[in-house]
């Protein structure tokens, strides 16, 4: 089964990677950018066929390594 | 005081701290790659600046759940006094070790200089040989250093005394452009609550040879010595 997991910071938490993108997109001209907050995309290939018990394994996962959940929030997406 | 080194594949202040320590203590340290399953009986563990992991995921995350840090987590629980520097800082949060977490410097910049730090407490096995308020100068080189926690968390350190060094002007003063990564209230180190953890982004270790411009970081392996002896 495939998972795939998107890890944002916190609304809140400083994201300087995402200032510079909105910063440079306005130096591109394109302009009413009111701000760009930057994440990360995980795809998994699960050997795990259920969705129930592959939604739990990727909660454990996100929570152990995958997401700092100090600053960070996930999102857990679940496909075929 | 018998001091042991965990080095991580991408670790690279480790001779740094072990010169530091055997220059302190008259005994060279242990080194203890990250594979070995056994951690040796040690008074001091040490987790170096480097890049352990290329900073692959967040800085300091895989080290963090590797084998043997789940082994310096049992032995800090037990009282072990582990010492963290930058990279090691950030290893310490992931591990949650320490509270906080450590981004990207407000500049968005690689900060590679000598910085000011406050001694906020004497009261430690890390600072005994420093005075309150008094002011050393070391070098930081982090990209990743902005220290964050939320608010709470922060008056939690606070109240308890368990921030170690903030950046300051040469004067103690602390400024917004003294606080170059842009940390929450110009935290640079702090402390666990037994404080006997203490993670920090400057290099005390590199400033312990006047050949490299500074000896301000001696007290600090100096007071550990003579608490571990």
């Amino acid at each position: 089964m495939r998972a795939r997991v998107h890890v944002m910071l916190k609304p809140g938490v400083l994201d300087p990677q995402g200032k510079a993108i909105a910063h440079a997109l306005g130096s591109l001209g394109f302009k009413g950018v009111n701000e760009v907050r930057q994440g990360k995309v995980i795809d998994l290939d699960l050997a795990e066929s259920d969705p129930a018990r592959a939604k739990a394994e990727l909660e454990q996962m996100c929570r152990q390594l995958l997401a700092n959940t100090v600053i960070e929030s996930y999102q857990i997406e679940l496909g075929q | 005081m018998q001091a042991a080194i965990i080095v991580f594949p991408g670790s690279n202040r480790e001779q740094d701290v072990y010169d530091a320590l055997e220059r302190a203590s008259g005994k060279k340290p242990l080194k203890v790659w990250h594979r070995d399953s056994e951690l040796p009986k040690a008074d001091l563990l040490v987790i170096p600046g480097g890049f352990s992991y290329g900073d692959y995921l967040r800085c300091g995350a895989m080290a963090a759940h590797s084998p043997i840090m789940r082994e310096v987590s049992a032995r800090a629980s037990r009282g072990t006094p582990v010492l963290g520097i930058c990279n090691g800082f950030q290893i310490l949060t992931e591990a949650g070790l320490l509270p906080g977490v450590l981004l990207t410097n407000k500049t968005l910049k690689f900060h590679c200089k000598d910085v000011h730090l406050r001694i906020e407490t004497s009261q430690s096995l890390f600072t005994s040989r420093y005075e309150a308020g008094q002011v050393i100068r070391v070098p930081v080189a982090h990209h990743d250093g902005n220290y964050f926690a939320d608010p709470a968390t922060l008056d939690r350190l606070e109240e308890k005394g368990l921030v170690a060094f903030r950046y300051c002007t040469p004067n103690g003063e602390l400024t917004e452009e003294s606080n170059h990564n842009g940390s929450a209230r110009h935290i640079a180190g702090i402390f666990n609550e037994a404080k006997t953890v203490l993670g920090l982004m400057p290099h005390p270790e590199d400033a312990t040879d006047p050949l490299l411009g500074g000896t301000d970081g001696q007290a600090l392996f100096a007071g550990l010595v003579e608490a571990l002896a």
